[in-house]
Order: structure tokens, then sequence, then C-alpha cells
């Protein structure tokens, strides 16, 4: 389980099940590494600005984790972490490698709406 | 005042952090403004274990670590933010961040750090994550059994090279110069390693691909000769670049845009101090940031109290 105050997908149920009962999803999959634990950050502080949008983590070595590592959106990714951001279960838009809070809160608002 | 403070310090990596530790543990009424996340260059760090005292620590955890430790001492810590202005000059400094909000401290100290060099070729910024990495750890793995060049010639440069032979098929080390600015036992490892080739004097100029990283451009530094290069993957170690971008024309700044300091970690303002990555200095190591933190706070709480003896003198006197 990563160390982060982010909630933890550990299963592709619990995966489903989150997509799903919630409208606006953002999810970061990575290690606790050097590009990875900058996002987790961002999405600790903006948990607290975004509260129509639920923010989420999962262990990108779990085996669950897989679907997430084998979305078509991620086919060209060769970078920690992929950040994947869902609209009533689907797809809208994912990322590879580090990204700063200006990139994120660039995403949020055209996706979700802003806070 | 909520927003007054006796020293706002900007950046919260090693140095910041140290010098909020030190302050806040000494009654200094300080705020630490961060424009990233808390840590710097540090958490991009996987393993320190030259730390004194602490044999082996991520650099996440060591941040973590220090950041509660200020926080234990009354510090007030604002990440993710921007600052819009910057107003040293006078004798109460005043900061503007993004939302409009103003600050005001009696003194500051600069500790913005560094950031990892770009090469500045073509589409750069488009392949990052798709090909292009700055860090072996976390993505080196995607490389297994694939082509890869490594750009740089220091001792991360060819320490990374070495390392990415554990998943690359090939590695290829791309430097600008002739010779290498590693130590010789990092040259050493790396060439006396059999999937470890070298592209001497020469530069990317353009990367090149659809959805990922396909290809490079590389001139060569004497002809101006081309070649493209096909490769699945470009790790990039060129050093790091000071983050004084918005100081230019506010303190002094050297040549090399690091912020000059004396001896007390002071810069040519008034009770105005700078530590770590972004002063001008040798060797960066978080040792010698959090020395350079210790040095600027024990400074900056002087000049806090003598400006407060001056003011009580003063008072005293009507």
């Amino acid at each position: 389980m990563l160390k982060t105050n982010l909630k933890h997908i550990l299963s592709e149920k619990e995966h489903s099940e989150f997509i799903n009962n919630n409208e606006n999803v953002m999810i970061c999959c990575g290690r606790m590494g050097p590009m990875c634990i900058p996002v987790y950050e961002v999405m600790e502080e903006l948990e607290g600005e975004y509260k129509h949008v639920k923010f989420a983590d999962m262990e990108f070595d779990s085996p669950d984790a897989k679907v997430i590592r084998n979305l078509p959106e991620a086919r060209s990714f060769q970078g920690l972490p992929f950040t994947v951001y869902y609209k009533d279960g689907k797809v809208v838009k994912a990322t590879s490698s580090i990204q700063s809070r200006d990139q994120v809160t660039a995403i949020l608002d055209a996706q979700f709406g802003k806070s | 005042m909520d927003n007054h403070f006796d020293v706002i310090v900007i950046g919260a990596g090693a140095a910041g952090l140290t010098a909020g530790i030190y302050l806040s543990r000494a009654k200094v009424k300080t705020l630490i403004l961060n424009e990233g996340a808390v840590g710097g260059q540090m958490v991009l760090t996987h393993e320190i274990a030259n730390y004194p005292g602490i044999e082996s620590i991520s650099g996440y955890e060591l941040a973590r670590n220090m950041k509660l430790q200020a926080q234990k001492f009354g510090c007030a810590i604002k990440s993710n933010i921007k600052i819009t202005s910057l107003d040293l000059d006078a004798e109460l400094k005043k900061i503007t961040v993004n939302n409009k909000d103003v600050y005001t401290s009696n003194a500051v100290i600069i500790s913005t750090g560094g950031k990892s060099r770009m090469i500045g070729a073509i589409d750069e910024n488009k392949f990052k994550g798709k090909g292009i990495s700055y860090c072996a750890t976390c993505d080196g793995d995607f490389f297994q059994d694939k082509e890869i060049i490594v750009v740089g010639g220091g001792n991360s440069a060819l320490e990374e090279a070495v390392s990415l032979t554990k998943y690359a098929s090939k590695v290829t080390v791309v430097h600008q110069f002739d010779h290498f600015q590693a130590f010789q036992h990092y040259v050493d490892e790396a060439k006396k390693n059999e999937k470890i080739s070298f592209i001497m004097e020469s530069k990317i100029i353009e990367f090149i691909g659809d959805e990922k990283l396909e290809s490079v451009k590389i001139q060569h530094q004497a002809t101006k000769e081309i070649t493209e290069m096909k490769i699945d993957g470009v790790f990039i170690f060129i050093g790091y670049v000071p983050n004084t971008e918005q100081l230019e024309g506010i303190v002094e700044l050297n040549e090399w845009r690091e912020i000059v300091v004396d001896k007390n970690m002071k810069t040519n303002l008034n009770g105005v101090y700078a530590a770590g990555d972004s002063i001008q200095k040798r060797y960066r190591q978080v040792t010698t940031a959090v020395a350079d933190g210790t040095i600027a706070a024990l400074s900056a709480a002087e000049y806090i109290n003598n400006l407060k003896k001056e003011i009580k003198e003063v008072e005293n006197v009507f």
C-alpha cells in the first residue's frame, strides 16, 4: 500500500466501484518514487479544494493495477506515475510522469469544472 | 496582523525546512512559502545513505520528517503557491502570492533551490514520460531489453548509465564535450561496461516520434553534421539550474544566476538571506543545504533581535 493520505484502491473490483460510483475521479498509479510523490502531494492538497472530485492512488506494481497499466490511453506511457481522470466511469484524460499543481488543476478545471 | 511574520522563508527544500526548524524553535514567528511540493530536490533522491546519523533513508521520508519537525515547533508552511511579486528592498518585506494574499516580514530567507536542466531540444516537452525521463530509478524498468541514450558527462550521468544497463540492451552516452566531468572511477566503470558506448562532442537537437519517442537527431558540435538515431528512450542528467528567475534585478546574482551571499548567508539586501542550491557554491548536497539553512536562520534571528532592540531603544528615548 502506498504511504500517502489519499484513498488507496487495492483491487480491480474496488477500482471499478470507485470510478462508477463517482462522477469525477482522479487516480494516480505509481510507486513511492521521486516522480510520483510530488503528484500525490498535489492531490492531497487539492482534495480540500475540489470537493466535486474524488482522489485516490493505486500501487503500480500490484497485479490489479493492470486496469490502469493496460489502458489504451496509457499505451505510449514510459514514465511514472500514470495519472488517469475519469468522468462517469470513462477515461477523459491520462498523463505520464511528474505533473505540477498547475498542470493538474488545468486538467481538473477543463474536465470537471473549477473548484 | 495575521499575515505578518518575523521571517518568511521562500522554498521548502532541505535548506528552507532547516531554517524553519531553527527559527521556530527559537520562537521566531516563521512562514515557509513553497512553490512546488515540500522537500525540493531531496524528494527526487531515491536513497540518501550519507546523511550523518541516518544509515539509509529515502529523500521523501527525510523531507517529511523535516516538515513535521518544523511544524511541531510552530512553523507555518504554505506549499504549491505561486509568488507573483517580491518587495525586498524596504525594511518591511512584502511578498504577494497568486491568490492576491500579501505576506509581510522583517527578514526573508531565499531557499528556492534548483531544478533539472533540460536539453532545450525540439519536442523535449512532448515526449516527457513517453520516452524521455529524468529519473533512472523511476522509469528504468520501462526500457527492459531496449536501446536507450543517456545524456550528460557528469557523475550522475555515468552512474545512471551503468545502473540502466540492468534493464536496457544497449546504452549510448551522448555528451557535448570531448571529455567527462565525472570522477575517474565513474568513467572507468562506464567504459568497462560492454553494453555502454559513447558519442562525444555531440548534442541531441530534436526528439522525433508519433505517440512515443522513436528517434533523435544528434548534431556533432565541431562538424555540425546531423545524424538520426533510432532509440526507445532518453535519460537526461545534465545538472541543475538555480531557481532564481524571479530574483533577477531584486538581489545580486552571479554569472550563473546563483545568489551571491557572504559567509553569514546575507545577500546584498538588508534583512535578506539565502541558502541551499540557489546560492553560489561548489557542492550541492542535502548536508550542505542543511548547513546553509542553519547559518541563514541564525543570521536572520540575530538581525530580528537587533531590530527589536533598536525599536525598544527608540521607544525608551521617547
